[in-house]
């Protein structure tokens, strides 16, 4: 199929942050996460564990708590004092209510999600109503010293138990009065340290679990306030706890990385007494797991490495295959870096500034797998650091590479550089149209002209882009039917005629260019799309699924295409389905029409339209094969995936040119040395 | 390994049914059951019983009307639950569980006799009929009064069996036909009939059958009247309709043992490596006895075996890991183990084989005798009988004939019994020098225990320059000629046992050890005399002896200079001395090199232990004396490996030295001399350990360097070539 000389670009410093915060909402199994930077992210289970939604953060706004009160509203409260409402289709704050007592360390909503209750700072626990469109203040409950760390309602609603430093509070709901304190250090003789509880959680029975900061996990009768069970698992703090449905089973995490799970299991095969026993440790993160869930079918954990670890439990899983696969996140499921093909720009995304970079060159060939002498080396063009509290939701450089674009939560920023030989002026473009923003996708067009901008309610909005650094508000696209969902994807052909745009409803709208109107919107599919892409020949849309489904939509014709149709009747590879991470980036080598890329984190893949596709039967991984076979055997073995694993992790990859790539990796290793160290643990042997 | 655990008797057998091969006595089958743990036992008469064999219970029982006989096995059709039998040869008759008379149940009369019904797991019952016929029970069903072919004219069934590969029902028969065995492979599914001929053998007719198929293979193995099993090897792939083919048969194994013959009745295959036979055996002047044996393909070893004084019928059937027989009057569960053969097992097994039933046939130290006493009848399968003990190392896939000479070699040696020394050696040298016979080392064998029987016979003699010349230039082993390091440990023939130690792969751990005891103990004024082979100890120790006054303290690795300190800060300089003591090899020439000898020897360490803990005291200290040396001679070098060719290597010295250890633990502590020695050992052992800890430390900063290294390898920004395909 032939060469490709690849820029394999390593210095993309992002370090994803620590995840500080899950919550789990069983109906519509959607997992909410927050991070130590205050982004929140909303994990879909049912869409391949699709991170479907993410609510950048801000510096103000940290997040120690978040819970899921009913169906779909979700709040977070943390050490800024507030109670904030996420909206969900537009990926911001809807409202955010000042809880009164400092910082809050903890929120629990009660099982029906009416309401919901906070542990501040003072020592205040403060119960709040859920009504339509914010919360409402209740009621103060039975204050005292110590900051509320964790808090969990009792299953009845009646009662909550609170969790503090040395102390563990039970407080009935109606009277606001504390009914039982426990001091959870009483039988410990001589203790100097405090005893921080960390996590606690109220089982329907009269049994309060809590994890504290000595490695415990303890089983309370609070109505007698005695211990009843009392299990060290670590031997630094046990930082998390969450508890199945059932009640038969709890995860802890624990500060050294490792969670266990606790089971309620007979004493003896057939016995009616139970106790709680530890039974299964796991060590899939090296540092503080701050979030556990229990899930009906997994337990998942977040640690402060940033990653979020699904295992499943094998005895809940019907059939043992890639279902039951563990599942870890480090990366976003989006792209954080934008290219300029022409100009040969690198634009990376962090939190809070943007880094442009130039890549390098080399007037050498070689052989496959040859590094090759670099004639100029990288160059750093520029930092942009965004100003005030909010962090970046998108950002775009032209393929020009002449205009920069980004926005946060409040601002759209416009910036015009110009090269001048080694040097580089850029210029902020003032006077941006007041658009509805944020925006969520950023896209320009292939001549640069024009700039497509996805925002909230499904819109995407045209500013033309005018010479020598200015921009004006050209048209508003929005869907035929109204829709509270933003945008998250878009999609501009290269001819200039046709642009698809994706809202969190899943539904792809393609609109002409030409006349400014609704073109046809591609048959719903009920999956979340991780990408998509226009073909710059054909005008065919490749939309690439969450659950690994490839399709094509021919845009002049309204309709599948014939290729698109035989992949469905043939079907993927089994390999090619079971991947647990999904494609972030469609793009076509412009020369060979018949070629598209595509890449995952853990591969990249060059799909040659032309070749029959593999069943189940072939070699999906064939390249090393193929390299070892002569020629004329290699005709009989083609197919159409070639797919290229040496880069990994890969955040990006894109065609330069023809025959020329790029890609941005980012190793584990060196986001590890990032992190602060891990918990020294004795390790035998060293 | 196998082994035959205990047994219990399933059911009674009536009057009709007991003892006795023929027509008349034994049961016509036992198949496997609807589920299970069940068995379908169907007799000589007009009864099919079902039997859960763990609760030894019957749980049904069938019988046909007065005057119709069952001549088919009763089968269960494993797809249906269903039974199915045939009686008066044409009669077919289903039925199920619960039904109770088999008058109502299903009938169907064929047109033709059936010669057996086979039903196989995942596939329905096919019949086979007498000519030849093969139908599917569904097809049969359909029409059961179609008409079969008759593909085999005048020839007769011997044996059939059926198989599933991977879809289709295989179906294999053998005929006969005037002394010629024909085998019949038949695909149900394409229809394709193949027909082979068995290759004859001299004097022997296949008298049983048995077959497995493994990877699109069959393998059928064949019982001879000559007491030996062939295998046959028959592909399933072909699909060339060309002419019959003849199959070659190939000797799996000798049914003899010891000078007595296994007359076998019946056998099955328990897996690859291990098959079962039920036979007589017949010793030479004795009653036979009917046992069953269990033997080792791969070795050629019987590994266990059970008499069975009462009698059986000579048949023999094996279902989930149980033998089923009739033992006397009742039908007799004996449950076995097999695991995968290995030649450790096969030989262990055969040195631990006291067990009273075994050892009768088994005893390997009487082996010689027998061979010679053995009338001159079985005289021809000398060369045969030795060979199926000998072929632990010899490979053989040549079809054994009866040599003419090797016939004389064992007449010869007969003769050779009385004659004076002279004669008898000079003629032992003319057998040795007879060219490469097939069956040469058999005769060597035959050659050196006939030897060995006479220094037994005659505690004068002792040919060593014969028995050293015969040692040194054949292939022996241990197992070939049990007695001979015996009677050389028994004249302390050293040099003899230093040969056999360097020579024999398989010698017992109770045989190295007494010759360690033997070496250990023999003065050094003796050993002088004695001519003993010094290979292994001339590059390391004759320097030694020579420079031990000018010696200078090489240091290589620098824990000598540790060591040195050690002693030196503690001890007076008359301690010195006694490290260049300790320097000097503590034994004499000779005995180390036959110390050597035993050290590099193979042996496994559960079965020298408890050997090894006979050592008396002074030698056990002695041993480790000399372990040091070796030890500290090894540490001398950078590859911590002696010169030379016959040297042992550190692992061993060391391996020996923990045996030792181990062993002698409580002796070492108590020991006065002994004391000082260990003080040594430890000081060196702490000084290595502290070296190789630096070393470790070492390893662990250029693994440090090396991973920084590769991390500039893989910039933060590099081009590189990719090819896609």
């Amino acid at each position: 199929m032939g060469e490709f000389e690849v820029h394999r670009v390593r210095f993309f410093g992002l370090v994803p942050a620590g995840v500080r915060c899950l919550a789990w909402q069983p109906r519509s199994a959607r997992l909410a996460l927050a991070r130590t930077d205050g982004t929140v992210e909303i994990y879909n289970f049912a869409a391949n564990y699709f991170q479907e939604k993410v609510i950048p953060g801000h510096d103000a706004r940290s997040v120690e708590a978040l819970c899921w009160a009913g169906a779909d509203r979700l709040f977070g409260a943390g050490l800024g004092g507030a109670v904030t409402e996420y909206d969900l289709a537009r990926l911001g704050t809807s409202c955010s209510v000042d809880g009164g007592g400092g910082p809050i360390w903890s929120m629990a909503a009660n099982g029906s999600g009416t309401r919901l209750v906070i542990g501040c700072e003072d020592g205040s626990i403060k119960l709040f109503q859920v009504v339509p469109g914010g919360i409402q203040f209740e009621r103060n409950l039975d204050r005292r010293k110590g900051r509320i760390l964790c808090l969990s309602w009792h299953p009845s609603d009646s009662h909550i138990a609170a969790g503090s430093i040395d102390i563990l509070r039970v407080l009935d709901v109606c009277s606001g009065q504390t009914v039982q304190r426990i001091m959870v250090n009483y039988h410990v003789q001589k203790v100097q340290r405090e005893c921080v509880v960390w996590s606690v959680v109220f089982l329907a029975s009269s049994t309060i679990v809590t994890s504290d900061s000595f490695g415990r996990v303890q089983f309370w009768d609070w109505q007698q306030g005695t211990l009843v069970e009392s299990h060290t698992v670590s031997t630094s703090s046990a930082l998390s706890l969450a508890v199945s449905e059932k009640e038969d089973s709890i995860i802890v995490g624990t500060s050294t990385g490792a969670t266990y799970q606790l089971q309620l299991l007979p004493v003896r095969v057939g016995s009616l007494e139970k106790r709680w026993v530890r039974t299964k440790p796991f060590q899939h993160h090296t540092h503080d797991v701050r979030a556990v869930v229990h899930s009906g079918t997994a337990l998942i954990s977040g640690g402060l490495d940033a990653q979020l670890v699904i295992r499943s439990l094998m005895e809940k899983v019907q059939k043992k295959g890639y279902e039951a696969a563990l599942r870890k996140f480090t990366f976003p499921h989006r792209r954080l870096v934008s290219c300029a093909r022409k100009a040969r720009l690198l634009l990376f995304q962090f939190t809070q500034h943007l880094e442009l970079w130039r890549l390098g060159s080399t007037d050498k060939t070689g052989k496959d797998g040859e590094v090759l002498p670099l004639r100029s080396m990288p160059e750093h063009l520029v930092q942009l650091k965004s100003k005030g509290p909010e962090h970046i939701y998108c950002s775009c450089v032209s393929p020009c590479g002449s205009w920069i674009a980004y926005s946060t939560a409040s601002r759209f920023h416009l910036y015009r550089l110009q090269y001048e030989g080694d040097s580089i002026s850029i210029a902020k473009v003032p006077k941006v149209p007041k658009l509805l923003l944020p925006a969520y996708q950023l896209q320009f067009a292939a001549d640069s002209g024009s700039l497509f901008v996805a925002s909230a309610q499904g819109a995407v909005h045209i500013l033309q882009l005018l010479e020598p650094g200015g921009c004006k508000h050209l048209h508003t696209l929005r869907p035929p039917s109204e829709t509270p969902e933003a945008i998250y994807l878009l999609a501009v052909s290269a001819d200039g005629h046709w642009v698809a745009a994706v809202g969190g409803d899943w539904a792809i709208h393609v609109y002409s260019l030409k006349c400014f109107k609704h073109h046809c919107t591609v048959p719903t599919y009920s999956c979340a799309v991780t990408a998509l892409a226009i073909h710059p020949v054909t005008n065919n849309l490749v939309i690439a699924y969450a659950d690994q489904q490839l399709f094509e939509f021919s845009i002049p014709e309204q309709q599948y295409t014939a290729w698109s149709r035989m992949v469905q009747n043939c079907g993927l590879h089994r390999l090619w389905l079971e991947r647990d991470t999904h494609i972030t980036h469609i793009t076509f080598n412009p020369k060979n029409p018949s070629h598209i890329l595509l890449h995952d984190v853990y591969m990249f893949c060059v799909l040659d339209k032309s070749l029959p596709l593999p069943d189940n039967s072939a070699l999906l991984l064939n390249q090393s094969t193929l390299k070892q076979l002569p020629e004329t055997a290699r005709q009989r073995q083609l197919h159409a995936f070639k797919i290229c694993k040496k880069f990994q992790p890969l955040l990006f990859a894109d065609l330069l040119d023809e025959n020329c790539l790029v890609v941005v990796e980012r190793p584990v290793m060196d986001i590890k040395t990032q992190l602060p160290l891990p918990v020294q643990q004795k390790k035998f042997g060293t | 390994m196998a082994a035959l655990c205990e047994s219990f008797t399933l059911c009674g057998l009536g009057p009709g049914v007991g003892v006795g091969v023929g027509q008349g006595g034994g049961l016509l089958a036992l198949e496997p059951g609807p589920e299970p743990d069940h068995v379908l036992l169907t007799d000589r008469g007009r009864t099919a019983t079902l039997f859960k064999v763990s609760d030894q219970k019957p749980l049904g029982c069938w019988s046909v009307k007065h005057r119709q006989i069952i001549t088919c096995p009763v089968v269960c059709n494993f797809e249906t639950h269903e039974y199915v039998a045939v009686h008066d040869d044409k009669v077919l008759r289903i039925w199920k569980n619960q039904d109770i008379n088999l008058d109502k149940v299903f009938k169907a009369t064929l047109s033709a006799d059936v010669y057996r019904i086979h039903s196989v797991p995942n596939g329905g019952p096919v019949v086979l009929f007498r000519g030849g016929g093969v139908r599917t029970l569904d097809v049969l069903l359909e029409a059961p009064q179609q008409e079969i072919e008759n593909i085999i004219s005048d020839e007769v069934i011997k044996w059939s069996e059926a198989f599933m590969e991977g879809q289709q029902h295989v179906l294999m028969f053998t005929t006969e036909k005037d002394g010629d065995f024909f085998v019949y492979v038949q695909k149900l599914k394409t229809n394709s009939l193949h027909k082979y001929k068995l290759e004859q053998q001299e004097l022997s007719k296949p008298t049983g059958f048995t077959a497995y198929i493994k990877n699109r293979i069959i393998t059928l193995l064949c019982l001879y009247s000559s007491d030996s099993v062939y295998k046959v090897l028959i592909p399933l792939q072909q699909n060339t309709e060309d002419e019959q083919q003849t199959l070659p048969t190939s000797l799996l194994l000798n049914l003899s043992v010891s000078g007595s013959v296994l007359k076998a009745t019946s056998f099955v295959v328990l897996d690859k490596d291990h098959v079962a036979v039920l036979g007589s055996l017949a010793a030479s002047g004795e009653e036979s006895k009917e046992c069953l044996t269990i033997w080792n393909t791969k070795f050629q070893t019987l590994q266990t075996s059970k008499e069975l004084p009462l009698g059986t019928s000579g048949q023999l059937w094996c279902y989930e890991e149980k033998f089923f027989f009739t033992h006397g009057k009742v039908l007799t569960v004996m449950m076995y183990k097999c695991e995968t053969a290995s030649l450790a097992a096969a030989v262990g097994k055969l040195k631990g084989s006291q067990t009273p039933d075994v050892s009768s046939f088994v005893d390997w130290n009487t082996l010689g005798d027998e061979e010679l006493v053995a009338s001159p009848e079985s005289q021809p399968s000398v060369a045969l009988k030795s060979e199926s003990r000998m072929t632990l190392r010899s490979k053989r896939n040549t079809v054994a004939k009866v040599q003419p000479d090797t016939l004389s070699v064992g007449q010869r040696l007969l003769k050779l019994k009385d004659v004076s020394t002279t004669v008898f050696e000079e003629e032992l040298r003319q057998l040795m020098s007879k060219a490469q016979m097939p069956d040469f080392q058999a005769t060597i064998g035959c050659v050196v225990t006939a030897l060995v029987n006479r220094c037994k016979t005659n505690p004068k003699y002792y040919p060593q320059n014969l028995l050293l010349q015969i040692v040194q230039t054949r292939d022996l082993s241990y197992s070939l000629c049990p007695d001979l390091m015996a009677i050389a440990l028994e004249k302390k023939d050293v040099h003899l046992l230093q040969i056999c130690l360097q020579r024999f792969p398989d010698i017992p751990e109770e045989i190295t050890y007494a010759c360690l005891q033997v070496f250990l103990s023999i003065s050094e004024a003796c050993l002088q005399r004695t001519d003993v082979n010094l290979e292994s100890i001339t590059s390391y120790i004759d320097t030694e002896f020579d420079n031990k006054e000018v010696k200078t303290e090489i240091v290589e690795n620098g824990f000598n200079a540790e060591l040195e300190q050690d002693i030196c800060d503690s001890k007076s300089p008359e301690e010195t001395r006694v490290l260049t003591d300790g320097e000097s090899c503590p034994v004499g020439l000779q005995k180390a090199a036959l110390l050597n000898a035993v050290l590099r020897s193979a042996y496994s360490e559960t079965f020298i232990l408890p050997h090894l803990k006979n050592l008396p005291a002074q030698q056990a200290v002695l041993f480790l004396r000399y372990l040091y040396y070796l030890y500290v001679k090894c540490s001398e070098k950078i590859n911590t490996a002696l010169p030379g060719t016959q040297s042992p290597t550190i692992n061993q010295i060391m391996d020996w030295m923990c045996l030792l250890l181990d062993a002698h633990f409580t002796v070492m502590v108590m020991l006065p001399e002994a004391k000082e020695l260990l003080s040594k050992l430890h000081k060196f052992v702490r000084a290595q350990v502290r070296f190789y800890s630096e070393l470790n430390k070492i390893e662990g900063s250029l693994h440090e360097l090396q991973r920084l290294n590769h991390q500039k390898d893989c910039q933060t920004y590099s081009i590189e070539v990719l090819e896609l395909i």
